[in-house]
């Protein structure tokens, strides 16, 4: 019904957490900062801002196209209230509970395997000790 | 059906990627990234449909084929945007700037 809504919330405060990361990261470079492991890159070379961005890109991507799903189901309308279920008050409860089921679901499975891809790339890097590691698509 | 197609363009997607890495002027990830969120959302929606309420796993049909086909066609819609709006040939660049 909504589902999708839930993997959209999470990619705006993941986008915007993107931003703040990128901004603080670019003046600890102004400033000259070595620090590295908070805002800076660890030991892949790669930045958290762009670690951020692979999450984003699946947030945002996956809902995407799962939005359109829902418009090929008749779930999801060009004109308001744009969801079908807010249209008639019974099935607003459902649609509420199949967000916090499904759809939190979907958000969280997403940032799991994020996480397994930003601690697998970790965990190779730190394997191959004095090899500068690139990652194609790092970037935001 | 959508989801057998998605995460087999997610795979073929991630080959390529792969294929160009280090490098990733044409933005392969991103368009892996596109199809792996969209094939882990649906793979739990299934997961959970089928938890519930039994049923089969996969509808095969001609309605989910058409379904399947038109999100790849999307994901590489939105790629392609993406791709001419950076622009890393600098073709489109080139030709505004004639």
């Amino acid at each position: 019904m909504a589902c999708f809504l839930v993997p959209v919330g999470e990619a705006v405060l993941t986008t915007v957490a993107q931003k703040v990361v990128e901004n603080r990261e670019k003046k600890a470079v102004g400033q000259g900062e070595k620090k590295v492991g908070v805002v800076g890159a660890a030991s892949t070379g790669v930045k958290w801002s762009q670690r951020l961005g692979w999450l984003n890109k699946m947030l945002w991507g996956g809902s995407i196209l799962l939005a359109l799903e829902h418009v090929w189901h008749g779930e999801v309308v060009p004109w308001p209230p744009f969801l079908t279920a807010m249209e008639t008050p019974g099935e607003v409860g459902p649609m509420l509970h199949e967000m916090a089921t499904y759809g939190v679901a979907m958000a969280l499975v997403v940032t799991v395997v994020w996480a397994i891809i930003v601690v697998v790339a970790e965990l190779r890097a730190k394997a191959m000790p004095g090899e500068e590691t690139r990652v194609a698509g790092g970037g935001a | 059906m959508w989801l057998l197609l998605t995460a087999l363009a997610a795979i073929i997607a991630t080959a390529l990627w792969y294929a160009n890495s280090p490098g990733d002027k044409y933005k392969l990830s991103l368009l892996s990234f596109i199809y792996w969120g969209a094939a882990i959302m649906w793979l739990v929606d299934h997961v959970i449909a089928y938890a519930q309420e039994g049923g089969e796993f996969f509808e095969i049909n001609a309605d989910a084929t058409g379904l399947g086909f038109s999100v790849l066609l999307f994901g590489l819609f939105v790629w392609l945007i993406a791709l001419l709006v950076s622009d890393p040939k600098r073709v489109i660049r080139g030709i505004l700037k004639k």
